[in-house]
Protein backbone atom coordinates (compact mmCIF):
# COMPACT_ATOMS: atom_id res chain seq x y z
CA UNK A 1 0.00 0.00 0.00
CA UNK A 2 1.36 3.56 -0.98
CA UNK A 3 2.23 6.35 1.75
CA UNK A 4 -0.77 8.27 -0.28
CA UNK A 5 -2.98 5.63 0.56
CA UNK A 6 -2.11 4.64 4.39
CA UNK A 7 -2.75 8.28 5.12
CA UNK A 8 -6.35 8.68 3.60
CA UNK A 9 -9.24 9.57 5.16
CA UNK A 10 -10.82 5.92 5.80
CA UNK A 11 -14.59 5.85 5.77
CA UNK A 12 -16.34 3.20 7.86
CA UNK A 13 -19.89 2.34 8.13
CA UNK A 14 -21.31 1.16 11.62
CA UNK A 15 -24.34 -1.30 11.67
CA UNK A 16 -26.22 -1.49 15.65
CA UNK A 17 -29.20 -2.27 17.08
CA UNK A 18 -32.23 -0.43 18.48
CA UNK A 19 -31.18 0.24 21.44
CA UNK A 20 -27.31 1.74 20.46
CA UNK A 21 -28.80 3.25 17.70
CA UNK A 22 -30.42 5.47 20.46
CA UNK A 23 -34.47 4.17 19.65
CA UNK A 24 -35.30 2.41 22.77
CA UNK A 25 -34.91 -0.66 24.22
CA UNK A 26 -36.52 -4.14 23.77
CA UNK A 27 -40.20 -2.72 22.84
CA UNK A 28 -38.52 -1.27 19.95
CA UNK A 29 -36.61 -4.52 18.60
CA UNK A 30 -39.33 -4.42 16.06
CA UNK A 31 -38.26 -1.78 14.16
CA UNK A 32 -37.49 -1.42 10.44
CA UNK A 33 -33.73 -0.31 9.22
CA UNK A 34 -32.54 2.48 8.75
CA UNK A 35 -29.84 4.98 8.48
CA UNK A 36 -28.09 7.68 9.92
CA UNK A 37 -25.53 9.77 8.79
CA UNK A 38 -22.04 9.80 10.96
CA UNK A 39 -21.90 8.00 14.22
CA UNK A 40 -24.42 7.31 16.58
CA UNK A 41 -24.26 6.00 20.40
CA UNK A 42 -20.65 3.66 20.36
CA UNK A 43 -19.94 5.26 16.81
CA UNK A 44 -18.66 8.08 18.29
CA UNK A 45 -16.29 6.14 20.91
CA UNK A 46 -15.22 4.14 17.55
CA UNK A 47 -14.24 6.95 15.73
CA UNK A 48 -12.22 8.78 18.57
CA UNK A 49 -10.67 5.59 19.39
CA UNK A 50 -9.38 5.37 16.26
CA UNK A 51 -8.46 8.50 15.75
CA UNK A 52 -6.07 7.80 18.97
CA UNK A 53 -4.23 5.09 17.11
CA UNK A 54 -3.85 7.24 14.12
CA UNK A 55 -5.64 6.38 11.65
CA UNK A 56 -8.07 8.90 10.17
CA UNK A 57 -11.33 7.06 9.99
CA UNK A 58 -15.19 8.73 9.44
CA UNK A 59 -17.95 6.69 10.22
CA UNK A 60 -19.84 8.13 7.19
CA UNK A 61 -23.60 6.21 8.32
CA UNK A 62 -25.01 4.25 10.92
CA UNK A 63 -27.56 1.43 9.93
CA UNK A 64 -29.79 0.96 12.59
CA UNK A 65 -32.22 -2.22 12.48
CA UNK A 66 -34.46 -3.57 15.42
CA UNK A 67 -33.02 -6.93 16.70
CA UNK A 68 -36.73 -8.47 15.86
CA UNK A 69 -37.14 -7.32 13.24
CA UNK A 70 -33.42 -8.66 11.49
CA UNK A 71 -34.45 -12.38 12.91
CA UNK A 72 -37.90 -12.09 11.56
CA UNK A 73 -36.50 -10.81 8.26
CA UNK A 74 -33.18 -11.73 7.40
CA UNK A 75 -33.16 -12.31 4.26
CA UNK A 76 -34.89 -8.92 3.17
CA UNK A 77 -32.84 -6.95 5.34
CA UNK A 78 -29.58 -8.30 4.16
CA UNK A 79 -31.34 -7.96 0.59
CA UNK A 80 -31.76 -4.30 1.00
CA UNK A 81 -29.50 -2.99 3.14
CA UNK A 82 -25.77 -4.54 1.65
CA UNK A 83 -26.91 -2.56 -1.35
CA UNK A 84 -27.51 0.74 1.37
CA UNK A 85 -24.05 -0.13 2.96
CA UNK A 86 -22.11 -0.59 -0.40
CA UNK A 87 -23.42 2.82 -1.54
CA UNK A 88 -21.48 4.54 1.20
CA UNK A 89 -18.06 2.97 -0.65
CA UNK A 90 -16.95 2.08 2.80
CA UNK A 91 -13.44 0.46 3.41
CA UNK A 92 -14.90 -1.22 6.66
CA UNK A 93 -18.19 -2.16 8.14
CA UNK A 94 -18.57 -2.34 12.07
CA UNK A 95 -20.82 -4.28 13.90
CA UNK A 96 -21.76 -4.19 17.57
CA UNK A 97 -20.19 -4.59 19.99
CA UNK A 98 -23.10 -7.31 20.30
CA UNK A 99 -22.10 -8.79 24.09
CA UNK A 100 -24.02 -11.46 25.08
CA UNK A 101 -27.22 -10.17 23.31
CA UNK A 102 -27.93 -13.21 21.21
CA UNK A 103 -30.11 -11.37 18.30
CA UNK A 104 -28.15 -8.35 17.51
CA UNK A 105 -24.51 -11.42 17.72
CA UNK A 106 -26.43 -13.31 14.87
CA UNK A 107 -27.00 -10.21 12.82
CA UNK A 108 -23.56 -8.72 13.37
CA UNK A 109 -22.11 -11.96 12.27
CA UNK A 110 -25.01 -12.14 9.12
CA UNK A 111 -24.03 -8.60 8.26
CA UNK A 112 -20.20 -9.34 8.32
CA UNK A 113 -20.73 -12.48 6.33
CA UNK A 114 -22.35 -11.15 3.53
CA UNK A 115 -20.19 -8.63 3.16
CA UNK A 116 -17.71 -11.31 2.80
CA UNK A 117 -17.71 -11.88 -0.99
CA UNK A 118 -17.99 -8.53 -2.18
CA UNK A 119 -14.43 -7.53 -0.80
CA UNK A 120 -15.47 -4.97 2.27
CA UNK A 121 -13.25 -5.86 5.24
CA UNK A 122 -15.46 -5.96 8.27
CA UNK A 123 -15.15 -6.90 12.17
CA UNK A 124 -17.54 -7.40 15.41
CA UNK A 125 -17.62 -8.19 18.80
CA UNK A 126 -19.47 -10.59 21.11
CA UNK A 127 -19.35 -12.26 23.84
CA UNK A 128 -18.38 -16.06 24.00
CA UNK A 129 -21.76 -17.57 24.57
CA UNK A 130 -23.30 -15.21 21.87
CA UNK A 131 -24.82 -17.79 19.60
CA UNK A 132 -23.74 -15.55 16.95
CA UNK A 133 -20.34 -16.91 17.45
CA UNK A 134 -20.90 -20.41 16.54
CA UNK A 135 -22.67 -19.62 14.00
CA UNK A 136 -20.33 -17.17 12.10
CA UNK A 137 -16.51 -17.86 13.43
CA UNK A 138 -15.18 -19.28 10.72
CA UNK A 139 -16.18 -16.38 7.77
CA UNK A 140 -16.33 -13.50 10.21
CA UNK A 141 -13.61 -11.68 12.65
CA UNK A 142 -15.21 -11.83 15.58
CA UNK A 143 -13.15 -9.93 18.56
CA UNK A 144 -13.67 -11.45 22.19
CA UNK A 145 -15.82 -8.45 24.16
CA UNK A 146 -17.46 -8.99 27.82
CA UNK A 147 -21.16 -9.80 27.93
CA UNK A 148 -22.36 -6.00 29.09
CA UNK A 149 -22.27 -2.91 27.85
CA UNK A 150 -19.80 -2.12 31.27
CA UNK A 151 -17.36 -3.93 28.32
CA UNK A 152 -17.97 -1.29 25.98
CA UNK A 153 -14.54 0.59 25.65
CA UNK A 154 -12.24 -2.78 25.96
CA UNK A 155 -14.36 -4.59 23.00
CA UNK A 156 -13.98 -0.81 20.86
CA UNK A 157 -10.70 -0.70 21.43
CA UNK A 158 -9.79 -4.29 20.07
CA UNK A 159 -12.24 -3.89 17.00
CA UNK A 160 -10.02 -0.66 16.47
CA UNK A 161 -6.59 -2.08 16.51
CA UNK A 162 -8.09 -5.13 14.57
CA UNK A 163 -9.87 -2.92 12.37
CA UNK A 164 -6.39 -0.92 11.28
CA UNK A 165 -4.84 -4.55 10.78
CA UNK A 166 -7.53 -5.13 8.55
CA UNK A 167 -7.63 -1.74 6.35
CA UNK A 168 -3.86 -1.56 5.84
CA UNK A 169 -4.43 -5.20 4.92
CA UNK A 170 -2.09 -6.95 7.77
CA UNK A 171 -2.41 -10.21 8.89
CA UNK A 172 -4.07 -11.18 12.19
CA UNK A 173 -0.83 -13.06 13.82
CA UNK A 174 -2.82 -14.92 16.71
CA UNK A 175 -6.05 -14.58 17.78
CA UNK A 176 -5.74 -15.25 21.40
CA UNK A 177 -3.00 -12.52 21.51
CA UNK A 178 -5.11 -10.06 19.55
CA UNK A 179 -8.59 -10.30 21.28
CA UNK A 180 -10.74 -12.02 19.01
CA UNK A 181 -11.49 -15.84 18.50
CA UNK A 182 -10.15 -18.08 16.45
CA UNK A 183 -11.99 -18.93 13.13
CA UNK A 184 -10.28 -22.73 12.61
CA UNK A 185 -8.07 -21.16 10.11
CA UNK A 186 -4.84 -23.19 9.45
CA UNK A 187 -1.46 -21.53 8.70
CA UNK A 188 1.13 -23.61 7.43
CA UNK A 189 5.10 -23.08 9.12
CA UNK A 190 8.21 -24.87 9.62
CA UNK A 191 9.18 -25.10 12.96
CA UNK A 192 12.97 -25.84 14.02
CA UNK A 193 11.63 -28.78 15.90
CA UNK A 194 10.15 -31.96 13.30
CA UNK A 195 6.70 -33.21 14.83
CA UNK A 196 8.12 -36.33 16.08
CA UNK A 197 10.72 -34.62 18.63
CA UNK A 198 7.98 -32.51 19.72
CA UNK A 199 5.40 -35.40 20.13
CA UNK A 200 7.97 -37.25 21.99
CA UNK A 201 8.92 -34.19 24.76
CA UNK A 202 4.98 -33.42 24.77
CA UNK A 203 4.96 -36.95 26.17
CA UNK A 204 7.55 -37.02 28.59
CA UNK A 205 6.09 -33.68 29.87
CA UNK A 206 2.96 -35.41 30.24
CA UNK A 207 4.17 -38.72 32.05
CA UNK A 208 5.91 -36.65 34.37
CA UNK A 209 3.06 -34.70 35.58
CA UNK A 210 4.73 -31.56 33.96
CA UNK A 211 2.09 -29.10 32.76
CA UNK A 212 2.38 -28.75 28.88
CA UNK A 213 0.32 -27.15 25.82
CA UNK A 214 -1.54 -29.15 23.14
CA UNK A 215 -0.54 -27.71 19.56
CA UNK A 216 -3.66 -28.46 18.22
CA UNK A 217 -7.21 -28.49 21.04
CA UNK A 218 -9.39 -30.62 19.56
CA UNK A 219 -13.31 -28.80 19.22
CA UNK A 220 -15.97 -30.24 21.38
CA UNK A 221 -19.20 -29.54 19.60
CA UNK A 222 -22.38 -31.06 22.16
CA UNK A 223 -24.78 -33.22 20.54
CA UNK A 224 -27.48 -35.65 21.48
CA UNK A 225 -28.41 -38.75 19.45
CA UNK A 226 -31.96 -37.75 18.74
CA UNK A 227 -34.53 -39.53 21.17
CA UNK A 228 -36.74 -42.80 19.36
CA UNK A 229 -40.27 -41.93 18.24
CA UNK A 230 -43.14 -42.12 20.59
CA UNK A 231 -44.78 -45.13 18.73
CA UNK A 232 -48.81 -43.85 20.11
CA UNK A 233 -49.72 -40.70 22.07
CA UNK A 234 -52.37 -42.66 24.13
CA UNK A 235 -51.29 -42.98 27.98
CA UNK A 236 -47.75 -40.71 27.22
CA UNK A 237 -47.03 -37.89 29.84
CA UNK A 238 -45.69 -35.02 28.23
CA UNK A 239 -43.97 -32.18 29.91
CA UNK A 240 -44.29 -28.66 28.97
CA UNK A 241 -41.40 -26.56 30.04
CA UNK A 242 -40.35 -22.66 28.64
CA UNK A 243 -37.49 -20.58 28.41
CA UNK A 244 -39.61 -17.92 27.93
CA UNK A 245 -40.34 -16.87 31.32
CA UNK A 246 -43.78 -17.79 32.41
CA UNK A 247 -44.05 -17.62 36.09
CA UNK A 248 -46.94 -17.22 38.59
CA UNK A 249 -48.03 -13.41 39.03
CA UNK A 250 -45.05 -11.77 41.38
CA UNK A 251 -42.65 -14.30 40.34
CA UNK A 252 -42.44 -15.43 43.69
CA UNK A 253 -39.08 -17.55 42.75
CA UNK A 254 -37.93 -14.30 42.38
CA UNK A 255 -36.52 -15.91 38.93
CA UNK A 256 -33.85 -13.40 37.33
CA UNK A 257 -34.82 -11.21 33.93
CA UNK A 258 -31.72 -12.18 32.77
CA UNK A 259 -28.80 -13.86 33.59
CA UNK A 260 -30.80 -16.64 35.37
CA UNK A 261 -29.72 -18.47 38.41
CA UNK A 262 -32.94 -21.12 38.63
CA UNK A 263 -35.51 -22.51 37.49
CA UNK A 264 -39.10 -22.73 39.03
CA UNK A 265 -41.63 -25.54 38.91
CA UNK A 266 -45.07 -24.38 38.87
CA UNK A 267 -48.43 -26.56 39.06
CA UNK A 268 -50.79 -26.93 36.10
CA UNK A 269 -53.37 -29.29 38.41
CA UNK A 270 -57.15 -28.50 37.54
CA UNK A 271 -55.79 -25.75 34.87
CA UNK A 272 -57.40 -25.28 31.39
CA UNK A 273 -55.66 -21.78 30.37
CA UNK A 274 -53.12 -19.16 32.15
CA UNK A 275 -54.37 -15.97 32.31
CA UNK A 276 -53.31 -12.43 32.48
CA UNK A 277 -54.10 -11.96 36.26
CA UNK A 278 -52.87 -14.98 37.40
CA UNK A 279 -49.17 -15.82 35.33
CA UNK A 280 -46.90 -12.95 33.80
CA UNK A 281 -43.83 -13.25 31.98
CA UNK A 282 -40.65 -12.53 34.05
CA UNK A 283 -38.06 -12.56 31.07
CA UNK A 284 -36.56 -9.39 29.93
CA UNK A 285 -34.78 -10.25 27.04
CA UNK A 286 -37.93 -9.89 25.13
CA UNK A 287 -41.25 -7.61 25.11
CA UNK A 288 -43.94 -8.97 27.53
CA UNK A 289 -46.71 -6.80 25.89
CA UNK A 290 -48.31 -10.14 24.44
CA UNK A 291 -47.15 -12.99 26.82
CA UNK A 292 -48.46 -11.04 29.73
CA UNK A 293 -52.02 -10.41 27.87
CA UNK A 294 -52.60 -14.23 27.53
CA UNK A 295 -49.25 -16.38 28.53
CA UNK A 296 -50.96 -19.23 26.54
CA UNK A 297 -48.86 -17.63 23.68
CA UNK A 298 -45.74 -19.28 25.34
CA UNK A 299 -46.56 -21.65 27.44
CA UNK A 300 -49.63 -23.22 25.88
CA UNK A 301 -51.72 -25.20 28.63
CA UNK A 302 -55.08 -24.40 27.04
CA UNK A 303 -54.47 -25.56 23.69
CA UNK A 304 -52.58 -28.68 25.64
CA UNK A 305 -55.66 -29.44 27.48
CA UNK A 306 -57.51 -29.63 24.20
CA UNK A 307 -55.39 -31.70 22.55
CA UNK A 308 -55.03 -33.74 25.33
CA UNK A 309 -58.61 -34.86 25.35
CA UNK A 310 -58.95 -35.41 21.40
CA UNK A 311 -55.43 -37.15 21.21
CA UNK A 312 -55.45 -39.31 24.92
CA UNK A 313 -51.74 -38.14 26.11
CA UNK A 314 -51.67 -36.81 29.96
CA UNK A 315 -50.10 -33.27 30.42
CA UNK A 316 -47.49 -33.62 33.36
CA UNK A 317 -49.17 -31.99 36.24
CA UNK A 318 -46.13 -29.74 36.50
CA UNK A 319 -44.59 -27.67 34.08
CA UNK A 320 -40.65 -26.29 34.52
CA UNK A 321 -39.92 -22.53 34.08
CA UNK A 322 -36.38 -20.08 33.60
CA UNK A 323 -35.67 -17.13 31.87
CA UNK A 324 -33.64 -17.47 28.72
CA UNK A 325 -32.26 -14.35 28.78
CA UNK A 326 -28.02 -14.01 29.16
CA UNK A 327 -28.34 -17.65 30.76
CA UNK A 328 -24.89 -19.36 30.84
CA UNK A 329 -24.33 -21.86 29.14
CA UNK A 330 -23.06 -23.65 32.71
CA UNK A 331 -26.61 -22.56 34.61
CA UNK A 332 -28.58 -24.06 31.49
CA UNK A 333 -26.93 -27.28 31.45
CA UNK A 334 -27.62 -27.41 35.51
CA UNK A 335 -31.17 -27.07 35.27
CA UNK A 336 -31.43 -29.19 32.42
CA UNK A 337 -30.17 -31.78 34.80
CA UNK A 338 -32.03 -31.64 37.84
CA UNK A 339 -35.41 -31.15 35.56
CA UNK A 340 -34.41 -34.43 33.40
CA UNK A 341 -33.65 -36.38 36.47
CA UNK A 342 -37.04 -35.37 38.08
CA UNK A 343 -38.95 -35.39 35.36
CA UNK A 344 -38.01 -39.44 34.32
CA UNK A 345 -38.83 -40.17 38.39
CA UNK A 346 -42.55 -38.97 37.72
CA UNK A 347 -42.95 -40.62 35.21
CA UNK A 348 -42.71 -38.04 32.09
CA UNK A 349 -41.91 -39.38 28.62
CA UNK A 350 -41.89 -36.69 26.29
CA UNK A 351 -41.55 -32.86 26.54
CA UNK A 352 -42.64 -29.91 24.76
CA UNK A 353 -39.85 -26.98 24.83
CA UNK A 354 -41.00 -23.27 24.17
CA UNK A 355 -39.14 -20.47 23.84
CA UNK A 356 -39.06 -16.86 22.71
CA UNK B 1 -38.03 -33.53 23.28
CA UNK B 2 -39.61 -30.80 20.50
CA UNK B 3 -37.86 -27.45 20.50
CA UNK B 4 -40.75 -24.50 19.51
CA UNK B 5 -38.63 -21.97 19.15
CA UNK B 6 -38.40 -18.70 17.05
CA UNK B 7 -34.84 -18.53 15.79
CA UNK B 8 -33.98 -21.80 14.54
CA UNK B 9 -29.92 -21.32 13.81
CA UNK B 10 -29.85 -20.78 17.87
CA UNK B 11 -31.67 -23.96 17.94
CA UNK B 12 -29.66 -25.89 15.71
CA UNK B 13 -25.96 -24.59 17.41
CA UNK B 14 -27.10 -25.50 20.52
CA UNK B 15 -28.02 -29.46 19.71
CA UNK B 16 -32.00 -29.53 20.13
CA UNK B 17 -32.88 -32.22 17.50
CA UNK B 18 -36.87 -31.77 17.02
CA UNK B 19 -37.10 -28.24 16.16
CA UNK B 20 -40.65 -26.66 15.35
CA UNK B 21 -40.22 -22.72 14.04
CA UNK B 22 -42.66 -20.45 15.94
CA UNK B 23 -44.72 -17.10 15.12
CA UNK B 24 -42.53 -14.54 16.70
CA UNK B 25 -40.39 -13.71 19.63
CA UNK B 26 -42.76 -12.07 21.94
CA UNK B 27 -45.55 -14.25 20.72
CA UNK B 28 -44.51 -18.05 19.70
CA UNK B 29 -47.20 -20.13 19.81
CA UNK B 30 -49.83 -16.97 19.11
CA UNK B 31 -51.07 -13.99 16.93
CA UNK B 32 -52.01 -10.75 18.71
CA UNK B 33 -53.11 -9.37 15.41
CA UNK B 34 -55.69 -12.61 14.77
CA UNK B 35 -59.25 -12.76 16.20
CA UNK B 36 -58.91 -14.99 19.42
CA UNK B 37 -60.63 -18.15 17.86
CA UNK B 38 -58.00 -18.30 14.79
CA UNK B 39 -55.09 -17.90 17.38
CA UNK B 40 -56.63 -20.76 19.16
CA UNK B 41 -56.52 -22.57 15.98
CA UNK B 42 -53.05 -21.22 15.04
CA UNK B 43 -51.57 -22.49 18.18
CA UNK B 44 -53.44 -26.06 18.02
CA UNK B 45 -51.84 -26.37 14.71
CA UNK B 46 -48.13 -25.57 16.23
CA UNK B 47 -48.89 -28.08 19.28
CA UNK B 48 -49.77 -30.56 16.86
CA UNK B 49 -46.95 -30.41 14.65
CA UNK B 50 -44.63 -30.13 17.61
CA UNK B 51 -46.37 -33.44 18.84
CA UNK B 52 -46.05 -35.43 15.37
CA UNK B 53 -42.29 -34.42 15.99
CA UNK B 54 -42.59 -36.38 18.99
CA UNK B 55 -43.13 -39.43 16.91
CA UNK B 56 -41.72 -39.12 13.90
CA UNK B 57 -38.24 -41.14 13.80
CA UNK B 58 -35.09 -38.98 12.91
CA UNK B 59 -31.49 -39.52 12.60
CA UNK B 60 -30.17 -36.04 12.60
CA UNK B 61 -31.41 -32.46 14.00
CA UNK B 62 -34.95 -32.30 11.77
CA UNK B 63 -36.47 -28.26 11.05
CA UNK B 64 -40.46 -29.32 11.00
CA UNK B 65 -41.63 -26.76 9.45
Amino acid sequence: MTEASRNRKYRIVHYVNQFFGGVGGEEKADIEPFTIQGPQGPGRLLEKLFREENADVEIVATVVCGDSYFADNQEDVLREQIPVIRGYHPDLVVAGPAFNAGRYGMACGAICQALEPLGIPSITAMYKENPGLDQYRKTVLIVESADTVSGMDDAVRKMVRLGIKRLRGEKIESPKAEGCFEQGIRQNYFHEEPAYRRAIDMLLQKIKGDSFETEYPIPFFDRVEPQPALTDLKGVTIALVTSGGIVPTGNPDHIESSSASKYGKYSLEGLTTLETNNHQSAHGGYDNTYANEDPNRVLPIDMMRKLEKALGFKVHPWYYATVGNGTSVGNAQKFAKEIAVEMIRDGVQAVILTST
Amino acid sequence: MAHVCSIITISQTVGANRIIPSVAIPHPLGNPKLPPEEEKELRRDLLKKALDALQTPIEEQTVFS
